[in-house]
C-alpha cells in the first residue's frame, strides 16, 4: 500500500468526493419534474388514448371501412355496421376499443382513410375498473370532440412528413 | 388442335379455343374484367391484352382472338405490362376511389388487379363521371358509378336469364346500365349479377355493409330451397350466417344459385325455435329439455308411432328417425307431405335420369305438369341452354313464361295418354328425347303413362356414340325427397296411409306442409327449426338444427349424393337432430344403436350403401309394361315462388320480393348513398 493510498482512507476522501458531487447537483437545475403539476412536451406523433374524430360540421368521420379492425395486431378493435337510417350511408352501429389488449401500435391511425380513428395526446385516463377501459363509440366520438383541437394541430404538425 | 407457343412454351391448346384460354391452359394469369366462361365474349374491357406473332405489332384482346397454329404468345413482355398499365389507367379515371364504402372491397377484381397491373399513382386530374343510381329490386343494390361497362351483367340476363331486364343506354363514358324504366329485375336467378359484377356497381342490398370478406368463415354446403341440390358457400360471422354464395359445380348448378336458396340465409335467424315447449291447456309453455322428453316419455306410444318427414331434412336425420320408429315398432314412415302417392317401388322411375348436365343435350323435351322456373331455376337455365342449341320443347300445363320458344299443349293431363301427332313426331324423330314429369302431373297418375311412353319411344337406348341416354325424368321440389325415397320414407298410399292408422304419437321432421288437422288423434312431436305449420300444430316441439348448422347427406332430384358441412351452431336450446332423436330413443326407453354422428352415418351408409358415395347413385333400369291413364286438369303446387319453405317464408327479404316481384307491391323507399 503506498502512501497515497493511506492518506485517502485515512481521511475518508470517497466520502468526501461523493459529498462533494451531491452537493454540486444539488444547486445544479433539476432533471425529474413536478409532474403532474408541471409536464413534459409531447411529440405530434405520440399515441395516446383513442379518439373518434368528426368533420367541422359534425359529420362524424368514420366510415365503417373496417381496416383498422382488420390491421389491429391485438385484435383490440370490434365494428359492426349497417346503412344508417336517415340517408342509407355506410356508417358503424357499433365501435369498441378493448384498450387494455391495446399495444398502442398506431396502425389504426394508419390504416384509417379519413382520419377518422386517431391516437390523441392524452395518456392520462386511468381508471378504477378495467371495465371502464371498454371503449364504446360514444365514448371515442367524445374523446374526440374533447381532444379535437389537439388532435388537429399535431396532425397538422406532422403533415409536412407524411 | 392448333399449337401455340406461350412465353417460349409450347403447347397444344384445343380447337376453337382463344388466346386467352391457350395462356390459362400454359398456367399464365392474363386479367380480365368482361371476360367470363359461361357468357358469350364481349371484348370491351380491353384487361386481357397480349402480344401476338404473327399478327399486328400491336396487342390484341387475347379473350376474343381465336389460337391458331403457329402463334407465338407473349404475356410477360414489356410491350404487355404497359398495356396493361394503360388500360388499367384508363378504367380508373372514371371509377370513384370509394374502395372503403364498397361492399366489394376485398373481394373486387377491379381492386385486385389495379394492385396488381396498375401503374403506382395517378395521373389524372380532371372531374370524374358521375352517375345517378338505378333501382334494380329489393335484392341488387347499385351504385353506377363504380360501374366499369364489362356488360356481364347485361349478358347474364340475355343469354342465361333469357329475359331482357338489364341492358346499356346510351354510348361511349356515358353508358349506363340499368333496367329499362328503372323497373325491378324479377327473374328468379337475377341475383347472380351480384357475384358476376367484378367491381362493386351491384351489390347485394340485403348484404349491404354487413360484414368485410376477411371477417367470414367460409362452409361448403348444399342449398336445400329446391330439389336441385346447388353446391353453396356459407359465409358466417360468429354465431350468425351472414350470406351464401353459389360455388362451381359443373355437373350441378353451374355457378348460379336462385334468389330463394340465395336469401333465405336471412331467414335463419327469424322465428327461431330456440327451447323446447309443450302443450298444457291448448297453450305452448316453454320448458326444459328435461321436461320436455318427460312429455314424450308420457305418450308412451307403443308401436302405435309414424314419422312424416319435411322438405329440408337430411338423410342422416331421416335415418336416425327410421331407427327410432322401428325400434318402437312401427313402421310408418312418409316425406310426401302434401298427400301424393305415386309409386315408388323403382327409384329409378322417380329420377331425373338424364341428369341437369344431360338434359343440355336433349333435342325434344316433353315436359307434363311442372312450372320449372318456380320448381327448378337453374333446370330452366339448362333447358334454355338446349333449346339454344335446337331442341323442341312441349309443355302440358297452365301457361308459364318459359323465357324459350316452347309449346303449351292444354292444361289437362288426358292430353298425356294420347299426345298429339305433331308432338309424337317429334319425340320420335328425336335422337335424344327427353320427357320431366312434375310434381303437379305425379298428383294425376302422369308417372305409370310416361313409364309405358318412355317404353313406347325407346327414351332409354344407346347413343352413336356409345354413351347411355336415359330420356325419362321426374323433376322433385324437395331437397330430402330422394333421400326420403332411397330411405324408404313412402307408403303405398302415400300419407293417408298414416292418417288411416290414427298413430298415438306422429314424429314430425320439420313438416310444414302436412294438414294436421288430419292427425287431431294423435300426439304430435315436432324436431325442427322454425316457427311455422308444423310448430303451431305440435304438441310438443324439440327446437332442432337448420341446414347450415348441422352437417348430413343430401340426394338431388338426378340422384345425386351430396354432403355438406355444418356452418355455424344452433341457436339457445336447439340441438342437432340426430341428438335430439337419440335423447327420444332414452326417453322412450329403446335402443336406436348410435351414440355419435359416425356411428349414425355408417349406420346409414350400411343400411343404404348408396347413400355412403358422393355423386350419382344407381337406381338401375326402368320399369316395364306399366300401363295406366292420367286425367285431372293440372294445377302447380308453387304458389309464390319465394315462399315455399318454413326458412324462407321468415326471411324478410323473400317477403319483400314475394309482396313486390310478385304481388306488385310498390318498392319500399331507400334513401340514396
Amino acid at each position: 500500500m503506498t502512501v497515497g493510498q493511506l492518506i485517502k482512507s485515512f481521511t475518508l476522501w470517497e466520502f468526501v468526493k461523493a459529498h462533494w458531487l451531491t452537493l454540486k447537483y444539488f444547486f445544479k437545475p433539476k432533471a425529474t419534474i413536478n409532474y403532474p403539476f408541471e409536464k413534459n412536451p409531447l411529440s405530434p406523433r405520440f399515441r395516446g388514448e383513442h379518439a373518434l374524430r368528426r368533420y367541422p360540421n359534425g359529420e362524424e368521420r368514420c366510415i365503417a371501412c373496417k381496416l383498422c379492425e382488420a390491421i389491429c395486431p391485438a385484435q383490440a378493435i370490434t365494428i359492426e355496421a349497417a346503412p344508417r337510417g336517415e340517408d342509407g350511408s355506410r356508417r358503424t352501429t357499433r365501435y369498441d376499443i378493448d384498450m387494455t389488449k391495446c399495444i398502442f401500435c398506431g396502425f389504426c391511425q394508419e390504416a384509417c382513410p379519413v382520419d377518422a380513428i386517431v391516437e390523441g395526446p392524452n395518456f392520462e385516463y386511468a381508471t378504477e375498473t378495467r371495465a371502464e377501459l371498454l371503449y364504446d363509440k360514444a365514448k371515442l366520438l367524445a374523446n374526440g370532440d374533447k381532444w379535437e383541437r389537439a388532435i388537429a394541430a399535431n396532425l397538422e404538425a406532422d403533415a409536412a412528413y407524411r | 388442335m392448333p399449337k401455340v407457343k406461350v412465353d417460349g412454351v409450347e403447347l397444344e391448346v384445343p380447337a376453337g379455343a382463344t388466346v386467352l384460354q391457350a395462356c390459362e391452359l400454359a398456367g399464365k394469369e392474363i386479367p380480365r374484367f368482361c371476360y367470363h366462361e359461361r357468357l358469350s365474349i364481349a371484348g370491351n374491357c380491353r384487361m386481357c391484352l397480349v402480344e401476338v406473332k404473327p399478327g399486328p405489332p400491336k396487342p390484341q384482346a387475347s379473350c376474343a382472338l381465336p389460337a391458331s397454329e403457329g402463334q407465338e404468345i407473349r404475356t410477360d413482355s414489356e410491350m404487355v405490362k404497359k398495356a396493361r398499365e394503360g388500360v388499367m389507367e384508363f378504367l380508373l379515371i372514371n371509377h370513384p376511389l370509394d374502395c372503403p364504402i364498397c361492399d366489394q372491397g376485398g373481394e373486387c377484381d377491379l381492386q385486385d388487379q389495379s394492385v396488381a397491373y396498375g401503374r403506382g399513382s395517378s395521373r389524372y386530374h380532371e372531374h370524374k363521371r358521375a352517375v345517378t343510381e338505378k333501382y334494380m329490386g329489393p335484392l341488387i343494390k347499385t351504385v353506377m358509378t363504380r360501374c366499369i361497362h364489362c356488360t356481364r351483367c347485361v349478358r347474364f340476363s340475355e343469354e342465361i336469364a333469357g329475359v331482357d331486364e338489364i341492358g346499356a343506354l346510351y354510348r361511349g363514358e356515358a353508358t349506363q346500365i340499368s333496367t329499362y324504366l328503372e323497373k325491378a329485375a324479377k327473374h328468379e336467378m337475377s341475383a347472380n349479377v351480384i357475384d358476376l359484377c367484378p367491381v362493386g356497381a351491384l351489390t347485394s342490398r340485403p348484404y349491404a355493409f354487413e360484414a368485410r370478406p376477411w371477417e367470414l368463415k367460409k362452409t361448403l354446403s348444399i342449398d336445400v330451397s329446391d330439389a336441385i341440390g346447388a353446391n353453396i358457400r356459407v359465409d358466417a360471422r360468429g354465431r350468425e350466417v351472414l350470406r351464401i354464395l353459389p360455388r362451381i359445380n359443373d355437373d350441378v348448378n353451374e355457378e348460379w344459385i336462385s334468389d330463394k336458396g340465395r336469401y333465405m340465409a336471412d331467414g335463419l335467424g327469424k322465428r327461431r325455435l330456440d327451447r323446447p315447449y309443450i302443450r298444457l291447456d291448448g297453450k305452448l309453455v316453454p320448458v326444459s329439455w328435461a321436461e320436455a322428453l318427460a312429455a314424450v316419455a308420457k305418450i308412451a306410444p307403443g308401436n302405435s308411432v309414424a314419422a312424416v318427414a319435411g322438405d329440408m331434412v337430411d338423410a342422416e336425420t331421416m335415418f336416425a328417425a327410421k331407427k327410432l320408429v322401428n325400434a318402437l315398432g312401427g313402421s310408418l314412415l312418409e316425406g310426401r307431405q302434401t298427400g301424393l302417392a305415386y309409386d315408388c317401388s323403382n327409384l329409378a322411375a322417380v329420377n331425373f335420369n338424364t341428369t341437369l348436365n344431360g338434359i343440355e343435350t336433349a333435342d325434344a323435351i316433353l315436359i307434363v305438369g311442372s312450372h320449372i322456373r318456380w320448381e327448378a331455376p337453374l333446370l330452366n337455365a339448362r333447358l334454355r341452354k338446349a333449346v339454344k342449341r335446337g331442341a323442341k320443347v312441349f309443355v302440358i300445363g297452365p301457361k308459364w313464361d318459359t323465357t324459350f320458344p316452347a309449346e303449351f299443349l292444354g292444361e289437362d293431363a288426358d292430353i298425356l295418354n294420347l299426345l298429339p301427332a305433331h308432338v309424337w313426331a317429334a319425340l320420335n324423330g328425336a335422337a335424344r328425347p327427353a320427357l320431366i314429369i312434375g310434381g303437379a302431373a305425379l298428383a294425376k297418375g302422369a308417372l305409370e303413362v310416361g313409364l309405358s311412353i318412355a317404353e313406347q319411344l325407346k327414351l332409354v337406348r344407346t347413343l352413336d356414340d356409345g354413351t347411355v341416354w336415359n330420356g325419362f325424368n321426374v323433376l322433385h321440389m324437395a331437397a330430402s325427397r330422394m333421400a326420403s325415397l332411397m330411405l324408404g320414407y313412402a307408403q303405398k298410399g302415400g300419407i293417408a296411409d298414416l292418417v288411416a292408422a290414427k298413430p298415438k304419437m306422429l314424429l314430425s321432421l320439420g313438416a310444414d306442409e302436412v294438414d294436421y288437422t288430419k292427425f287431431a288423434d294423435s300426439m304430435i312431436v315436432y324436431v325442427g327449426h322454425h316457427g311455422d305449420k308444423g310448430a303451431h300444430a305440435a304438441d310438443v316441439i324439440l327446437p332442432a338444427a337448420a341446414f347450415t348448422e348441422k352437417s348430413g347427406t343430401y340426394v338431388n332430384t338426378e340422384g345425386r349424393v351430396q354432403i355438406a358441412d355444418q356452418a355455424v351452431f344452433a341457436p339457445g336450446e336447439a340441438r342437432e337432430d340426430w341428438t335430439i332423436l337419440r335423447a327420444m330413443a332414452d326417453a322412450l326407453g329403446v335402443n336406436v344403436g348410435f351414440d355419435s354422428f359416425d356411428e349414425l352415418r355408417a349406420a346409414m351408409t350400411a343400411a343404404v350403401p348408396a347413400l355412403g358415395v358422393e355423386g350419382l347413385a344407381d337406381y338401375g333400369a326402368l320399369p316395364t309394361g306399366v300401363t295406366g291413364k292420367a286425367a285431372g286438369t293440372i294445377a302447380y303446387p308453387i304458389k309464390d315462388f319465394y315462399l315455399t319453405n318454413p326458412v324462407a317464408r321468415a326471411s324478410e327479404t323473400l317477403q319483400r320480393c314475394s309482396a313486390e316481384l310478385l304481388h306488385g307491391a310498390e318498392p319500399q323507399a331507400e334513401a340514396a348513398e
